[in-house]
């Protein structure tokens, strides 16, 4: 040990110092950095470009639908989703808190499949492999039951997990303090912890709706009418009918019009978090 | 004496081979002030746990007010409305102000209507003389005053008896007098109290036993003046002149069964 200290008490004798080879190591970052920039800008055909990705005109012709309709049914599907998932998700964390043993296991179950497929293959499911297998039955509100449910499914797996790791933050000493003061278990959960649980975990479930707006575009694979297509697919159909990428760009930017500020809201709520802690 | 307020025979209490409590018998009458005290890991702690039923209890009966709490088909949640418990961390809502912390428990637990509990949140907040906080959030107030909200919190629920957990174990040093002032007026009260504490004090001038357990069991159990002024055991001299006058104790051999562990 006394070796060691000795050993990084002796000067450099030889070679660069610390904040010479900081200072070189930088300098070549700049340097790659801009001299890809400076490549982009040359061999793109800026021309082209903006023939097929920003014309006016198209762009034009995309409002008012992409906001009236097609951004409207992308909020509404991934609300109606996020609703049914938070609600299943709930359900699913208590049982996995309960002390019932095939409760456990009933959603340890459900928390793998449903995060282990791809959200597309549950839509496909739910819009083709459902309405085949049983004949007659119907899912209560048609498309947007269908898309609520599918997102739902798959939004509750995650949210499950994040639930219950919320809960579990939660001090024992709250739940101490609640039976002692003669709260059941269940109604303990419900006025002390679950409310403190979801302070914690605001930030992860609005990263989750986040997620649930991109995978609204699955949609797409359900089968809509005209009327119910949201972003992704009204883009998609405008670029094909135009034959121009505009309508693409267009739907992304209105993607960005709600998850950039969602991101935003929660590094804010984080922060807070963080702050609390402190 | 009639009958005891609460009543503890032959308790037992193991976590898996750890036997905590070997067989404890003890009585508090009501109205009395019985103070626990002893080492760290000695059990103290998890005996008034097992007054309430936080702890469940390996072996053993437990009566408070004449109920048995070791009962299987108690009801343990009307059983523990009438138990007071103060923890050592105080276990304030923290998402509730002051008076929310009073009255939402009266209003779900004991189905008060809200001006009812209002007002007794209100009476019992005057009591421990924070009035002026009924609308701060736990977060906002001192380690001394949020262990007062809380006796408050258990007041309002009209407890025969209260436990008190270490209650100043987690305040600095100048707001103990703030609790123990509060802790004392309960006293005079007529309330029947078991504290576990470390502040030979207050265990000398307001209780009216002391209890000195080491190791899981009871060994000593008198009037203060018996327990901490003349102790007849070696082990009970050993703690008090350990915790009277720290200063003076000598580096010795861990003994793996008394010290060092957590309650």
């Amino acid at each position: 040990m006394t070796t060691d200290t000795d050993v990084q008490l002796q000067p450099r004798k030889k070679g660069l110092t610390r904040s010479q080879k900081r200072r070189l190591s930088r300098g070549a970052q700049y340097v790659v950095f801009v001299a890809a920039v400076i490549a982009f800008a040359v061999s793109a055909d800026w021309g082209r470009l903006k023939n097929q990705f920003a014309q006016g005109s198209i762009a034009r012709q995309m409002f008012p639908d992409i906001i009236t309709m097609a951004l409207k049914n992308t909020v509404l599907y991934t609300v109606s989703g996020f609703v049914v998932g938070l609600a299943l998700g709930m359900v699913i964390a208590l049982m996995r808190l309960s002390s019932v043993g095939p409760y456990r296991w009933l959603a340890g179950i459900y928390i793998e499949i449903f995060r282990g497929l791809p959200a597309l293959l549950i839509f496909i499911f739910i819009g083709v492999a459902v309405p085949l297998a049983f004949p007659g039955t119907e899912i209560v509100g048609g498309t947007y039951g269908k898309v609520a449910l599918a997102l739902g499914l798959v939004a509750a797996a995650y949210m499950a997990e994040t639930i219950r790791a919320g809960i579990q933050a939660v001090p024992k000493g709250q739940m101490e303090a609640a039976r002692s003061l003669g709260f059941s278990p269940g109604r303990a959960m419900v006025s002390i912890i679950i409310p403190q649980a979801f302070r914690i975990i605001l930030p992860p479930l609005t990263n989750e709706l986040v997620l649930l707006f991109k995978d609204s575009s699955l949609v797409l694979f359900l089968g809509v009418t005209l009327e119910e297509r949201e972003l992704s697919k009204y883009g998609r159909d405008l670029a094909s009918t135009t034959a121009n990428s505009t309508p693409i760009l267009v739907a992304g930017l209105c993607y960005l019009l709600i998850t950039i500020p969602l991101g935003f809201v929660v590094r804010r709520m984080e922060a807070k978090a963080q702050e609390a802690v402190k | 004496m009639s009958r005891p307020e609460i009543e503890v025979r032959g308790l037992h209490k193991s976590f898996g081979d750890n036997e905590v409590l070997r067989g404890i018998d003890l009585e508090i009458g009501q109205g009395e002030v019985v103070c626990v005290i002893g080492p760290s890991g000695s059990g103290k702690s998890t005996l008034l746990r097992c007054v309430n039923l936080l702890e469940e209890p390996t072996k053993g009966q437990i009566f408070v007010g004449g109920t048995e709490l070791t009962d299987p088909d108690v009801d343990i949640d009307a059983v523990r409305r009438r138990i007071g418990m103060v923890f050592q961390q105080f276990n304030l809502f923290p998402h509730l102000t002051v008076t929310e912390n009073l009255t939402l428990p009266q209003r779900r637990v004991l189905r008060r209507d809200k001006a009812k509990a209002a007002q007794v949140a209100a009476e019992n907040l005057e009591r421990v003389g924070l009035s002026e906080k009924a609308d701060a959030y736990p977060a906002s107030l001192s380690g001394g005053q949020q262990q007062r909200v809380a006796i408050a919190r258990s007041l309002s629920m009209g407890p025969e008896v209260m436990l008190f957990d270490e209650p100043t174990s987690a305040l600095d040093p100048e707001l103990v007098g703030d609790v123990l002032a509060v802790m004392r007026m309960l006293a005079d009260e007529g309330m029947t109290m078991m504290v576990v504490t470390h502040e030979m004090t207050f265990a000398r001038e307001v209780a009216d036993r002391v209890v000195f357990m080491d190791a899981g069991a009871i060994v000593e159990d008198g009037t203060p003046a018996q327990v901490i002024g003349a102790p007849t055991h070696e082990r009970t001299r050993h703690f008090l002149s350990r915790l009277l006058d720290p200063a003076m104790a000598q580096v010795e051999e861990e003994t793996s069964d008394q010290v060092g562990k957590a309650d």
